[in-house]
């Protein structure tokens, strides 16, 4: 008959203001560390945020924050705990550094029973760091939070961005709230994501320089801070 | 999954079926637990009784528990769960999220952990029995 778990995950995000997921058509553009820096900037403009890792295969933004050590509370569900004072949740309090190998139903399974079991409480934002790509993950986060609104990353590459524009169109064609597009990892200045972007009549929502100076900084929010990638993604966040 | 979360789940999806079919009094929850969630029924029982609502004032509540079976997809072999020589650890990262068994579980005669879990993976609300208001 009926699954349980889906009437509580509109509960568990009943104070939550506005969810907006950092996604991309591709993987390797920078989305988990946009997601990251994004979730540590809206804190440090004093709101509530929490950050949402849901990608699952290739969980990254505990390796961005430095999280070690930490491990959810119990409490009439999961509570998650504070990292760097975001609500921090990801599916490695419960894989470890162990390879998840999920094929599409299972991600299902785990993405529902993670939205049914935390208890995010009130929140400004909650920052969700998705997979790449317009599979299972992207088409539950739809289905299963319909208020989330979608921030797409890219790179300047035609490559990257033929895939970030399918799913541009998917979100388009199904009614999703569009924040807009950030360019990331920009070596020389073009306008050709602009105009694309644009084209689709979409907000671009700045570019972000190429730093290497962000990979010093993994594990070191206050190094991230110090970065001009992070300087730089203030334009985005003005996006929100 | 937590049992909490779900006895709260089962209790707001009751409601709204009882609401959506006149039932003014439920009489009877009976709801299926797969053996994987290694979900504690007295803790469950007790969500229960703590979460009710006067719609459930009388009802009974019951748990029927599925063993969890799984089957492997790269050698076919077949063989069901257990928790004898799981660290705590890992127990409870399969309770809390029972995708977690493909992490930490592997098939038993080639090693993969590309298996299905073919029984006792979900909860779900079984039967719902009530006094309906016909007027």
């Amino acid at each position: 008959m009926s699954d349980p778990r889906l009437a509580v995950i509109e509960k568990r995000l009943r104070g939550v203001q506005r969810v907006v997921a950092v996604s991309s058509g591709k993987g390797g553009v920078g989305k988990s560390m946009i997601a990251t820096a994004l979730a540590l900037r809206l804190r440090d403009e004093g709101h509530t945020v929490g950050l949402l890792d849901l990608d699952f295969t290739s969980p990254a933004t505990h390796v961005i924050l430095g999280v070690e050590g930490l491990y959810p509370e119990e409490e009439h569900g999961i509570v998650p705990p504070t990292a760097h004072g975001l609500s921090y949740m990801s599916i490695t309090y419960y894989s470890v550094d162990e390879p998840t190998p999920l094929r599409g139903e299972d991600v299902s399974n785990a993405i529902i029973e993670l939205l049914a079991i935390t208890r995010w409480g009130e929140l400004d934002y909650l920052i969700v760091d998705m997979p790449p790509g317009i599979g299972d993950a992207t088409l539950d986060t739809l289905r299963l939070m319909p208020r989330i609104e979608f921030m797409v990353a890219t790179t300047p590459s035609r490559v990257a961005f033929q895939s970030v524009r399918r799913l541009l169109v998917l979100l388009k064609d199904l009614g999703v709230p569009i924040i807009g597009v950030v360019e990331n990892m920009v070596m020389k200045p073009n306008a050709y994501v602009r105009e694309e972007v644009e084209k689709l009549g979409l907000e671009y929502l700045g570019s972000v320089a190429y730093d290497e100076g962000v990979e010093e900084a993994l594990g070191d929010p206050d190094a991230l801070r110090r970065t001009r990638f992070y300087g730089e993604l203030e334009k985005v966040s003005r996006g929100l | 999954m937590h049992e909490w979360a779900l006895a709260e789940g089962v209790i707001t999806t009751a409601t709204r079926f009882a609401e959506e079919n006149n039932i003014t009094e439920v009489t009877e929850v009976v709801v299926v637990v797969g053996e994987l969630q290694q979900v504690e029924h007295e803790v469950l029982e007790f969500a229960f009784e703590n979460l009710k609502t006067p719609l459930f004032e009388n009802a009974k509540f019951t748990l029927e528990s599925q063993p969890a079976k799984f089957k492997c997809r790269n050698c076919g072999n077949e063989w069901s769960f257990t928790s004898e020589g799981m660290t705590e650890d890992v127990s409870e990262a399969i309770h809390f999220v029972p995708e977690m068994a493909h992490v930490y579980i592997k098939c038993s005669q080639c090693g993969s952990p590309d298996f299905e879990v073919t029984e006792g993976r979900g909860v779900w609300l079984a039967t719902i029995k009530g006094v309906k208001n016909d007027e």
